[in-house]
Parts: structure tokens; sequence; C-alpha cells
């Protein structure tokens, strides 16, 4: 699957693991709460490793393990449940997260440019077409009254 | 008369950068109506996206919810309103008690077309609704109070800039308010908001702020908390962010009735709350700044106007006082003092007795533009009790100004009595109403048709919701009348002794709610008792809070 990273479409390495799918080489993701059950073998694991986060998840939980996870997936059950976006500030601005912030499921494509100001920089569409609507949608104002967090 | 284009309102001007921001907000509107229209939104999200540019579908209509910055509008802007409610609506629009404005008949597809007006003269209707940060309030006699500390209109610039757009705020458990005010007679009812900002000295006579939180209206009326007695200037957004984050993080999301602050901050704990926001704001407050040179340069726009240094030497408005009864009637009741001698602030009643409250035609609203400039510095505020004010009015202009207000039917000498009542538009607009408001109000009107009458009952504060949401405040009216269903007839619960003033209270219920046909009796009777039972100079308020509710219980069920 295509996805936005940076700006830019890009194909999408990461291979999504429900919490009892057995552990699968190459880059994967998994629940927060898998993360905290597997933690050890996953931190062993030889390639890249995401965690998916909900609107209610915690992100001090990860605060430990940050520098060691590659892709953090802000998971959006409904588009105004705007807990997300303090969370990537969060990620961002106060643990430094140095890593891929992708935002994915239920998101508007009007949100993106909100999203790419508080750290966001990777989307996973809804559908193909989304792609070339987010690359638009992100430049969607050329001023703003508040810095961004990158 | 002096020349209209030779001075300008001091108000806050756009620069480039404010500019362009409403027109890509106006373009970007425009492509997500498209998009619904097409189809490629659904419902649901195309309902985020219009609430957030102030646009609500209810009953007849969609109603369209301007932006007025702290209450403050230019002629120039007021015209374009007269404009947009000839062109686009049927002639007339409705002030609102937040100091903003609404046109009840848009049409959706032409959404797009008012908004571009508005940018044309540095308006928009950006987050006037949905669960965002909402337009900043504050005094209505801001910079012209003679009780100032300081004037809270920068403070209210800062906060609207940094409100705007905010990326990490705009999707809020629900809907968030900002009132600041710089006096100490509390105007901007900030004990009733999600957050009050109060300008404060401090024992070493710095000024600052005093942070209140969780105060609100609504379903479950709360009066705020202080947070923190004193905050240095600097610190101003970094608190404001603090408070927002833990909010957004924080604040419930499975019932919206459960969803403001105001239920955070009680079902935290205000000493809980206030640990977890002083954290978070600890964290973050070095380097976010507001620097001295960014406060000054946003006071520069609300510098003072060119004021007439010989306006008290005028000797006409005695004159005008002692000849003609009505308008010093006029003068008594709807001009203000003004902290520079021989000017005053006038108000403009958008409560004459035949007309729905806060209601203004197209008619009335060039002509006020025109008055703006003709006797002003050409500038208007709103008021949160839904009048007008011309808040640098020369003693010397006020008969004339009050000969034009005249034959506008914009002189009800009736500012802060009982028919200067707030009113919502209930079911004549409302989709969400259980009860008329705007007909109760015309007819408890007609029954105080004695304007003497009225004059003697003095300061009574009528707030008349037609639901739960109270729109119009009724919880914190001295009377508050509220509709409630009862089986589909239109019944309405009144209270008594609420106020949003520094003695902010939410009113007590009467008893049992009452019919509709003898509401407007019950409110005679209230007044009747007040009059008979007052002691020397006591205030309806006072009064109730000295005998409580009983006497007016007995009265006003003696029938029943
Ligand atoms: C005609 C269409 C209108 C609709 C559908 C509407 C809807 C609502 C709703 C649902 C609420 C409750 C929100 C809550 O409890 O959190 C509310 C609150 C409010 N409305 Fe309206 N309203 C309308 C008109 C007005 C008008 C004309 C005014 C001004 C006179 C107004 C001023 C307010 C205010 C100040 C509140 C907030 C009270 C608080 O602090 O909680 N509304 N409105
Ligand atoms: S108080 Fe109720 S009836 Fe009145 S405008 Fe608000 S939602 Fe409508």
């Amino acid at each position: 699957m295509q996805i936005i990273k940076d700006k830019a479409i890009i194909d999408d390495t990461f291979t999504p693991l429900a919490d009892d799918a057995p552990l699968a080489s190459g880059d994967i993701s998994v629940s927060l709460a898998r993360w905290k059950n597997d933690r050890e073998t996953l931190l062993a694991h030889a390639d890249k490793v995401g965690v998916r986060l909900q609107a209610g998840d915690s992100v001090s939980d990860l605060a430990d393990d940050l520098k060691r996870i590659d892709l953090i997936e802000l998971n959006f059950a409904e588009f105004a449940d705007g807990r997300l976006f303090s969370q990537a500030w969060l990620l961002r601005g106060r643990y430094h997260y140095q890593g891929e912030i992708r935002a994915a499921g239920h998101y508007l494509t009007d949100q993106t440019f909100y999203l790419s100001r508080v750290g966001v920089n990777a989307f996973q569409p809804a559908k193909p077409d989304h792609l070339n609507t987010i690359l638009a949608n992100l430049s969607d104002f050329s001023v703003k009254y508040q810095p961004s967090i990158q | 008369m002096r020349l209209t284009s030779n001075y300008k309102p001091s108000m806050y001007q756009y620069n480039e950068q404010d500019q362009t921001l409403v027109e890509e907000r106006a373009a970007q509107y425009r492509r997500q109506t498209e998009d619904f229209l097409k189809g490629e939104l659904s419902e649901d999200q195309f309902r985020a996206l219009r609430l957030r540019n102030g646009l609500y579908i209810q009953t007849h209509a969609p109603m369209l919810r301007i932006a007025v910055p702290y209450g403050l509008l230019s002629s120039r802007q007021l015209r374009k309103l007269a404009h947009i409610a000839r062109e686009y609506d049927k002639g007339y629009c409705h002030f609102t008690t937040r100091q903003n404005v609404q046109f009840n008949w848009p049409e959706l597809e032409r959404v797009p077309d008012i908004l571009d007006e508005l940018a044309s003269v540095q308006m928009h209707s950006i987050q006037t609704s949905g669960n965002c940060m909402r337009n900043t309030t504050s005094d209505h006699l801001a910079g012209v109070a003679a009780d100032e500390i300081e004037d809270p209109r920068p403070y209210c610039e800062i906060i609207r800039q940094w409100t705007t757009l905010h990326p990490e705020f705009d999707y809020l458990p629900r809907k968030f308010k900002i009132a600041v005010s710089g006096a100490r007679h509390d105007r901007a009812a900030t004990q009733l908001h999600d957050i009050g900002v109060h300008l404060v000295k401090n024992e070493a006579g710095e000024t600052g702020f005093r942070i209140l939180v969780g105060g609100g209206l609504g379903r479950t009326p709360i009066i705020g908390q202080v947070i923190r007695p004193f905050l240095e200037k600097k610190h101003l957004l970094s608190y404001l962010e603090a408070i927002l984050r833990i909010y957004n993080l924080f604040g419930r999301r499975d019932n919206k009735y459960k969803a403001r602050i105001k239920i955070l901050v009680k079902e935290t704990g205000l000493e809980k709350f206030t640990e977890m926001v002083e954290a978070e704001w600890r964290q973050i407050k070095n380097g976010m700044e507001l620097s001295d040179e960014r406060i000054a340069a946003i006071k520069a726009h609300f510098a003072p106007p060119a004021y007439d240094q010989d306006a008290a030497h005028d000797q006409s408005l005695s004159a005008h006082l002692a000849a003609d009864p009505a308008f010093a009637t006029w003068y008594k009741y709807n001009t203000a003092e003004h902290r520079v001698p021989g000017y005053r602030a006038a108000f403009i009643s958008l409560k004459a007795p035949d007309s729905p409250p806060g209601d203004m035609t197209d008619m009335q609203l060039d002509a006020v533009a025109d008055l703006a400039d003709r006797y002003t510095f050409g500038e208007i505020r709103s008021t949160h009790r839904q009048n007008l004010i011309l808040a640098d009015a020369k003693q010397a202009d006020l008969f004339p100004l009050w000969q034009a207000l005249c034959t506008l039917k914009l002189a009800t000498p009736n500012i802060g009595t009982v028919t200067d009542i707030i009113c919502c538009p209930g079911l004549d607009f409302c989709s969400l109403a259980n009860a008329g408001s705007i007909g109760v109000a015309k007819e408890i009107n007609e029954a105080l048709d004695d304007m003497d009458y009225v004059h003697d009952i003095g300061d009574v504060k009528i707030n008349m919701s037609g639901c739960m949401n109270g729109c119009a405040h009724q919880s914190v009216g001295h009377i508050g009348i509220l509709g409630v269903d009862k089986k589909g007839a239109e019944w309405y619960q009144i209270t008594l002794g609420g106020s949003s003033e520094n003695e902010a209270a939410i009113g007590e219920r009467l008893g049992p709610a009452v019919a509709r046909d003898e509401v407007t009796q019950a409110i005679t009777t209230i007044l009747e008792v007040y009059v008979n039972q007052r002691q020397q100079e006591e205030s309806f308020l006072d009064m109730v809070k000295r005998v409580g509710i009983t006497p007016f219980k007995e009265r006003v069920y003696a029938d029943h």
C-alpha cells in the first residue's frame, strides 16, 4: 500500500500484526498492549517495529522505549477525537521522538494540515485517491499564528 | 462634520498575514462545500467542518454565526453586515450574547461567497461553533471604562490569534470559551466561561492575570474557580496551552453533556486539576513567553483615539438635558461614564418593544455605521446583553445622536432595565427549542409599557432561553425564564437571583413551571412583590438575597 511520508508518496513497508498473530519477519507494527506484553521479543526484532496507539492510550507508557521504536501510528477511531493531536504533540514536544508518526484510520483529509503541525509526518490514506488530496490539503494554509512542531 | 476617511477606529488592523489567513480559510471552506455537494464528504464529516465556519443547520434554514472579536466592529464592517443582510438574507441580522452576529436565512451554497465578503473587511466566521475554541469575549466598555485596571483588548487580540486555527485544539471534547475583563466590575461574565481571564494588580503593584477555570452555563451551570491568583503577563499563552492540553487529553468524550471543562474540573477536583495544569505548564513555559515588544505592538493598535481636549467645555448638553425630559431619560439609562471628561459611552438599544431582542435591519446597520462615523471614531461595539455601543461619544453630540437614534427606533431608554431582555431565538428559529421566547419577550414588553414604572423598577435583568442549552444565560438572569416541554405544550421554569457579574450566582427555582398564558403574569407579579416589599434603594437582586424566594413564590402560585 502507498502512504504519504514527508510530503512524498512512498510504499509502506510495515505489516500490521494482530495481537494474536505470530511474529513475522520484516517491518511490523503492533498494538500498545502487545508491545507491553512482548516488549523483550519486539526489542530484539531484526527489522523495524512500530506501535499503534488509540486515542485513549498514553504515550508516556512508551517514554523509555521511544529510541527503539521506528513508527508510531495514531489510529483514529473517530475523526473528532482530538486527543491524538495532543499525543502527537507530546511525542515530539515532550519526548523528542524522532521516528515516524503516522495518522491512520478515520481522520479527515481536511485535518492533515493541523496534524502535520503537531508532528505527524506520515499519512495512511483511507482510500488510494486520497493520496493526492492529502498532498494538496497539507498546504491549505501558507500562514499560521502558532509555532508548529516537527 | 468630520471626514469619515481621515481616522481609523482604535481596533486591531489586519496585517498581510492575518488577511492571507482569512482568505485561505474562505477558499478552504469553498472547497469543502463543493466536496460536500459532490458527495465526497458525508453529512457527519461536513457538519464538523461547517460548524467550525459558523454554519448551523436548523429549523428553517442554515444559520451563519459571524465572529465579532471581543465585540469590536468598524463602521466599514457594519456596512458589510448590512450588505450581507440585504443580499444573502432577509434584510436583518441578530446580535448574540457572545457579541457575535447571526444570519438566519443564508443558503448553504452561498455561504462561501459570504465568507469572501467578510474577508474583504477583515472579518470571518472561524470557530464560531463546533467543539473548538470560540470567539474571545470582553467588556463592552474596554478602554473607556472608568474602573479599568488595564485595557483588556490587546490580550483579547493575542488570545484571538493564538486560538485561531490552533492545530492541536480544534477537536476538543466540547466547545471552549474564553472571556477577558480588565475592570474592577466584571462586565464580561468571566466567572461563567471555560476560562476567565481577569487583569489584576498584585501586592507589588504589577499588573497580571487572575485565571479562572471551569465556569459555564448550559445544562449544568457552574461558576468558575480561581486556578491561579496571579499570572505574569508574559506567561499568558503557555498557561492557556497547559489548561487546553489537559482538557483535550482528559476531558470526557463519552457523554456530550459531561464534556465541558467544568465537569472535568468538578470530577477531578480543583486541587488535583490545578496540579495537573501547573505540572504541564512548568514544562512548557520557558520559551513560550510573550515578549514586551509583542505586547507593545498589539497595544499600539488600541491606542486611544484623538479625543477632543475641550469636549467637557460644552454647555449644550446641560441645556438639552434641562429642556428635554425624554432626552434626559435616554441620557440617564442609555449612556455610561467615560474615563475622558466630556465623553460618554452611548448605548444603542436593540430592545425596542415591538422587535425581537438583538435584531437589526440592514437599514439600521447602515444608519448606525453613518452615526459612528459622524459622531465617534467610526467604531461600534456589541454587548453581551445584545445591544450596541458607540463608546466614544462627545457630550455635545449626544443630543443629535439621540434624535437620530429615535428616528431609527434605536433609542428605547431601557438599558439595564427589565425590558432589556436577553432572549434566544426559541421556537421561532431554533430546532432544539421547547418553547417560544421572542413572543414571550414581546408580551412582557407590552405588559410593561409604562416607562416610568420600568424606570422605577430599575436594574432587573431578565434572561430567557427556549431550552436547557441556555443560549440566553437564563440561569444567571436576575429573573431567568427557561422554556420546557410538557407533553408537547410550552411551559416556563422561572428562576430568581442569578447574576453574571462580580457577585456571580446561579438563580434559584421559583417553583413548578408555569404555562404559556401565565408566564407574563408571573413576571409582572414578581415585579410587584419587589416594588411593594423593597427597602429604600434596594435593588431587585439585593432584595432576593435578603428575603429569598418565598414571598415571590407565595404570590406567583397564590391562585393555584
Ligand atoms: C438558532 C439557533 C441556535 C442553536 C441551534 C443553538 C444551539 C445551542 C446549543 C446546542 C447550545 C448548548 C451547548 C452546550 O450546552 O454546551 C448552545 C449554547 C449557547 N448558545 Fe446557542 N443556539 C442557537 C442560537 C443562539 C443565539 C441566538 C445565541 C445568542 C443570543 C446563542 C448563544 C449561546 C450561548 C452563549 C451558549 C452557551 C451557554 C454556555 O456557556 O454553555 N445561541 N446553543
Ligand atoms: S436556548 Fe435552546 S431554544 Fe434557545 S437558541 Fe439555544 S438551543 Fe435554541
